[in-house]
């Protein structure tokens, strides 16, 4: 590719089956407690 | 679904469904916009502009996309999967608090009713309720939150051992954060935190006249100056562990990145400042009409963080620009929501549960009690079906795999509809996610 940079190597749609199990931090238990983010936190099930 | 924007000489092209982010020139910008790659004559006004071969090559590219399904993807509509088990708490020690912050949402402390302590027989209630909610789950949160909860100290001791007692037997493991203002962090408390709390989310507004302002003492003194020494003490001690220095935006420093590089500058290396949530006639809300302003000062404060990446005296994190692009959570976890009413709850001194910490004090919110566990279903009902590709106004929104659909508090106040997000929050999360994209290609480059 000459004109596209990737930057991620995985999608969010790889490997659905075996996602889900929720071990995950609770958004809110963070650093915010007045905003919803998630796309900064970390997966539990690697 | 695609999202494209440009930050300083950089363009990018994001894929809602699979999260792909496209670091891309601007023929391929030039290409996107509108979909004109799809349009002959749009295609031809752009081949006269940077010439034939280089646009072809560039279709070509955005049709291998495609054709991976790296861009233009269909809606993965994620069936959510995750069986909701309550295993998240909020609990609040005190309903009492030493400082007078003017925007509280939990008026000052009080949430509206009668100054009260937690006592360690209804803390011990709630963390049993926890552990028997929350099913199959191991890791299980929770946040001492108040008020301020450090006036309760004895009791989130006690309340710490009892926890610890009873994770093996339950094959559970307890996660602990606490949120102070500081003003009573003495090398006791700091070591006592230090050793046992996963995160410590410390209260600080920013430079003085910022925190001052706002944070005030029971005497309108202001804080600063007691809990910017007991922080630095703090965060001296802590070693690599988790916290935060949280501070909040309001109208009245619009200018927050100066707050966030004066935390910086204390020392502090995590940092999220965060804007207000408050009622619209309130003069420190947050409006529409702040918005440009707001925008472009998460650009600055981008370039601040980049200026300070690659000098370890200056380095630091911010909350909101921390972003995984591959680590992430998986879709399911990012399709429903915060999870307050069917993850996450909070409980009061008197030991009455709420769906979350920011519905304290209103009590047709009360969901049931540390005693008899949830007993009000329809209440946790109204927290059910508002993923967020059951609201409409996030559907089809690019950013909904990164905030999720909002906070419903929010959305709530503002809207009196779960399924209604509050708009302000929403531009000014769009604009956070990408400075962090920004941020992550400049890293990458």
């Amino acid at each position: 590719m000459i004109h596209i940079k990737t930057l991620n190597n995985t999608k969010l749609t790889d490997n659905m089956n075996v996602k889900g199990c929720g071990e995950c931090q609770t958004s809110c238990q963070s650093a915010c407690k007045t905003s919803c983010t998630v796309g900064n936190q970390k997966c539990e099930n690697k | 679904m695609i999202h494209i924007f440009k930050m300083d000489d950089m363009h990018f092209a994001l894929d809602t469904s699979s999260g792909l982010v496209h670091v891309v020139d601007e023929v391929i910008y030039d290409l996107l916009t509108d979909e004109n790659f799809k349009n002959k004559d749009k295609v031809n006004e752009i081949k006269n502009k940077y010439g034939n071969e280089t646009t072809e090559e560039a279709i070509s590219e955005i049709n291998y996309l495609i054709e991976n399904k790296m861009l233009y993807t269909d809606d993965a509509n994620a069936v959510n999967k995750i069986k909701p088990a309550i295993k998240a708490m909020c609990l609040n020690m005190t309903h009492d608090c030493n400082l007078r912050c003017e925007y509280c949402f939990a008026s000052q402390g009080s949430y509206n009713g009668e100054r009260s302590y937690l006592s360690f027989e209804t803390g011990k209630k709630a963390f049993d309720f926890l552990v028997k909610s929350s099913g199959k789950r191991v890791n299980l949160e929770v946040d001492f939150f108040g008020g301020e909860p450090l006036m309760n100290f004895e009791t989130i001791k006690k309340l710490v051992d009892y926890a610890r007692s009873i994770e093996k037997q339950h094959n559970k493991h307890f996660r602990f954060t606490a949120t102070t203002n500081g003003v009573l962090l003495d090398d006791e408390k700091i070591d006592y935190l230090n050793e046992n709390m996963d995160n410590v989310v410390l209260s600080l507004d920013g430079r003085k006249q910022t925190n001052d302002h706002m944070r005030k003492t029971v005497n309108q003194k202001g804080s600063y100056d007691v809990i910017t020494e007991n922080f630095k003490k703090f965060v001296a001690k802590r070693m690599d562990k988790d916290y935060f220095a949280r501070g909040t935006y309001t109208a009245y420093n619009l200018d927050f990145s100066e707050d966030v590089r004066h935390m910086r500058d204390l020392g502090f290396d995590k940092i999220s400042v965060e804007p207000v949530v408050a009622k619209p006639e309130e003069k420190y809300a947050l409006k529409e009409e702040h918005l440009d302003i707001l925008k472009a000062e998460y650009e600055k404060l981008a370039k601040i963080y980049l200026d300070s990446y690659d000098n370890k005296d200056k380095k630091f994190q911010f909350f909101h620009f921390n972003i995984e692009l591959d680590g992430g959570p998986c879709i399911y976890k990012r399709s429903i929501g915060c999870g307050a009413g069917t993850e996450y709850v909070a409980v009061t001194p008197e030991g009455d549960l709420y769906p979350c910490h920011q519905f304290v004090g209103q009590e047709e919110f009360i969901v049931g009690n540390v005693d008899e566990g949830i007993v009000k279903d329809e209440v946790i009902d109204m927290f059910k079906n508002v993923s967020v590709n059951e609201k409409p106004v996030c559907k089809d929104c690019w950013a909904k795999y990164y905030c999720s659909g909002g906070c419903h508090a929010n959305a709530y106040n503002f809207n009196k509809d779960f399924k209604v997000p509050y708009s302000v929050g929403c531009e000014l999360e769009k604009k956070r996610i990408e400075c962090s994209i920004y941020i992550k290609a400049r890293l990458a480059q």
